[in-house]
């Protein structure tokens, strides 16, 4: 038998049905749910006297429009949004789907409580109408996100139209230095092959750099293979996926344990197995990164300056000058003599309790600059329950953070969690495109130690130097 | 969905590169819980001034690029997130077909869900039309989909290449999931089988 790539193993598992010309139906075992990508594809269901093939395959939870004040449970003021997730309360009781209500303690981020909650296994193909979806890869599931007509799709077959993608392999060798986290992993790589370096891939990523993360870095780096471009990243499963989903409320138990962990044991790429393409990095290599303009591709590591747009060839000369001038950037301006004004930590990129963690262990005992803006958002109700737990949200409070409900929150600012024009934010999301968390705000993405201590600044600044 | 068989039309040229979806329609309209009326809020931040009024620099709000149906655009375009509201704002503005030298890969799947055309075009090629889509109303571009051409203004024919299944479904306007039900019974029996081999599932 030909050896495979993970990719090629999961997908050969699920395919239902294939035409003459390669169209596949590929079976979907979970479907994701919230209240943004979804009203539409219900009420086509409705229309069409079609109904939900495996409501309990099919997971719903609003988090893009909920408040995340503490006085949340009041109801949501914007009429649009609270239409919203009315709508999805509505469909969720109507279609008899696994629904965690926003009044739920396991309310969250839909990609923080697929896993949390043990729906993400091994093996799996996972969708949402969200492209953040790719973060379930870290399973070693196929996951990727769909537009809404592909949800009502899903919905109504548990099924999805596809052809194959290629293979890539992305390869981070050795150790990372100190302060050098997951999310400095996934935008060095996106600082590599550009946001359309991964278009037509589904990207595995391997090496001792990502075998050393914990489930929690395994997510965060996965989470951003879209803004790399690419349809899904995959990480094989090994002893820590499977210490992380035992015991979940959703995985299985006894005998199907056992069968299940046989299986998965076999999800990994055959050592002779075809890539398309293959990026390698030095885990050394990588420095804390943050990005200076408005693509995740603008990266660079926290000790460079401000390029200029002639740095750049081709489209990118536009687009770099467009950034520039959209973030009141001078090129030559080092990065960390950036000052900044808002901090948020928080977004399925980097929202679970190892981040919280991180950046606690960077705030502890200290204060953040005054008249800083600084925001936790836990990515689930658990998460927040866990760091309340663990003397995390003390930590934050006593630091001068707000210490918020969970949901997506300023990642996308759909709720009131929004920057103002010309505002800056170190941000711990995964997208710094132009008014993505507000118009006219500015965004850096990195990781939540460096976001922690650029609160602490008022400057962007190089964690190294707090450790 | 709307039948695409050929289109004879009005190109606008968009060279920036990596147009994501939150610039062709921001997350505030996002709320809706409607496919329709998004036309108006299509490109929001870069067509109106914060005040509401028309930026006059942004190209859709020139008088030449009225009644518009083509998009000419740099690489990359639709990156960002999976939100059909893209598409579905670019058809309500009236855009059936949209040019590029890449298309990120859930915003290509969604046009194909609407009824509008994407078409990957090489670099060349790309120039060449956005030069003829500078023309504005003063030119017509001919998007055929059933001969998988494109023709400028000046008689220039570009070929392009489309997946099959996905030009059959769009030059006859079919809907996937009605399709799709056609072969339940390979779904029904896919199941039967993951229950057996996977009971975790």
């Amino acid at each position: 038998m030909a050896p495979k790539t993970l990719y090629d193993k999961i997908w050969d598992a699920h395919v239902a049905h294939e035409a003459d010309d390669g169209t596949c139906l590929l079976y979907i075992d979970r479907h994701l749910v919230h209240e943004v990508t979804s009203p539409q594809a219900f009420e086509g269901l409705r229309m069409n006297g079609r109904t939900v093939r495996a409501p309990e395959k099919t997971i719903a939870v609003p988090d893009h429009n909920v408040p995340t004040t503490l006085d949340r449970l009041k109801g949501i003021e914007n009429e649009e949004s609270r239409i919203q997730v009315e709508a999805l309360d509505t469909n969720a009781r109507e279609f008899g789907l696994v629904y965690y209500p926003v009044d739920d303690v396991r309310q969250g981020i839909v990609h923080i409580i697929g896993p949390e909650q043990g729906w993400t296994l091994p093996g799996m193909t996972i969708v949402c109408g969200d492209s953040h979806t790719a973060t379930h890869g870290a399973f070693g599931a196929l996951a990727h996100g769909i537009g809404t007509s592909e949800v009502e799709h899903v919905l109504a077959t548990q099924t999805l139209i596809q052809k194959k993608s290629k293979n890539m392999k992305v390869e981070i060798t050795g150790k990372l230095s100190p302060g050098v986290t997951a999310k400095d992993i996934t935008l060095a790589v996106i600082g590599e092959t550009g946001t359309a370096g991964g278009t037509g891939y589904v990207i595995e990523y391997c090496g001792e750099a990502i075998r050393s993360l914990s489930m929690e870095g395994r997510m965060t780096v996965c989470n951003m293979a879209i803004e790399g471009g690419a349809r899904a990243g995959l990480i094989a499963p090994d002893q820590t996926t499977f210490d992380y989903c035992k015991g979940r409320p959703n995985a299985p138990t006894g005998e199907t344990w056992e069968a299940a962990l046989a299986y998965w044991k076999t999800l990994h790429s055959d050592d002779d197995a075809h890539f398309d393409k293959v990026l390698t990095l030095k885990g050394e290599d990588i420095a804390p990164v943050v990005t200076w303009g408005t693509s995740p591709e603008d990266v660079l590591p926290i000790t460079a300056r401000v390029p200029a747009a002639q740095d750049f060839s081709g489209g990118k000369i536009e687009a770099a000058q467009r950034s520039l001038d959209y973030m009141g950037l001078t090129a030559g301006t080092a990065l960390c003599d950036i000052e900044i004004d808002t901090v948020f930590i928080g977004s399925c990129t980097n929202g679970r309790i190892e981040d919280l963690r991180a950046a606690a262990e960077i705030l502890k005992g200290r204060k953040i600059k005054e008249g800083m803006r600084a925001m936790v958002v836990p990515g689930s109700g658990l998460v927040r329950a866990q760091a309340e737990k663990e003397g995390l949200a003390d930590i934050f409070i006593e630091a001068g953070f707000e210490w918020r409900l969970a949901g997506c929150s300023m990642c996308l600012a759909m709720n009131p969690d929004q920057l103002q024009p010309g505002e800056r934010c170190a941000a711990t999301s995964n997208r710094n495109f132009e008014g993505r968390q507000g118009r006219g705000g500015r965004t850096h993405l990195m990781s939540p130690a460096m976001a922690a201590a650029a609160a602490l600044t008022g400057k962007l600044v190089d964690v190294r130097e707090m450790i | 969905m709307e039948k695409f068989e050929k289109l004879t039309a009005i190109a606008a040229p968009m060279p920036l590169i990596n147009i994501d979806t939150d610039m062709i329609i921001p997350k505030q309209f996002l709320k809706t819980i409607k496919r329709s009326g998004l036309g108006v809020s299509a490109f929001h931040e870069m067509r109106y001034n914060l005040d509401g009024s028309e930026n006059p620099d942004f190209v859709l709000n020139h008088e030449a690029y009225k009644g518009v149906n083509i998009l000419v655009a740099g690489d990359n375009f639709g990156c960002g997130s999976s939100r059909e509201h893209a598409p579905w704002a670019l058809l309500d503005f009236g855009i059936r077909c949209v040019i590029s030298t890449s298309f990120a890969d859930i915003f290509y799947n969604n046009c194909f869900k609407n009824g509008i055309l994407p078409v990957v075009v090489t670099e060349d090629e790309l120039q060449l039309l956005m030069k003829d889509a500078e023309k504005g109303s003063n030119a017509r571009m001919v998007v055929d989909l059933e001969n998988q051409q494109i023709e400028t203004s000046d008689g220039e024919v570009i070929s392009f290449d489309v997946d099959q299944h996905r030009k059959h479904c769009l030059i006859n306007g079919l809907d996937d999931i009605g399709l799709s039900m056609e072969k339940i019974a390979s779904i029904d029996a896919f199941e039967a089988q993951m229950a057996q081999r996977a009971p975790w599932v």
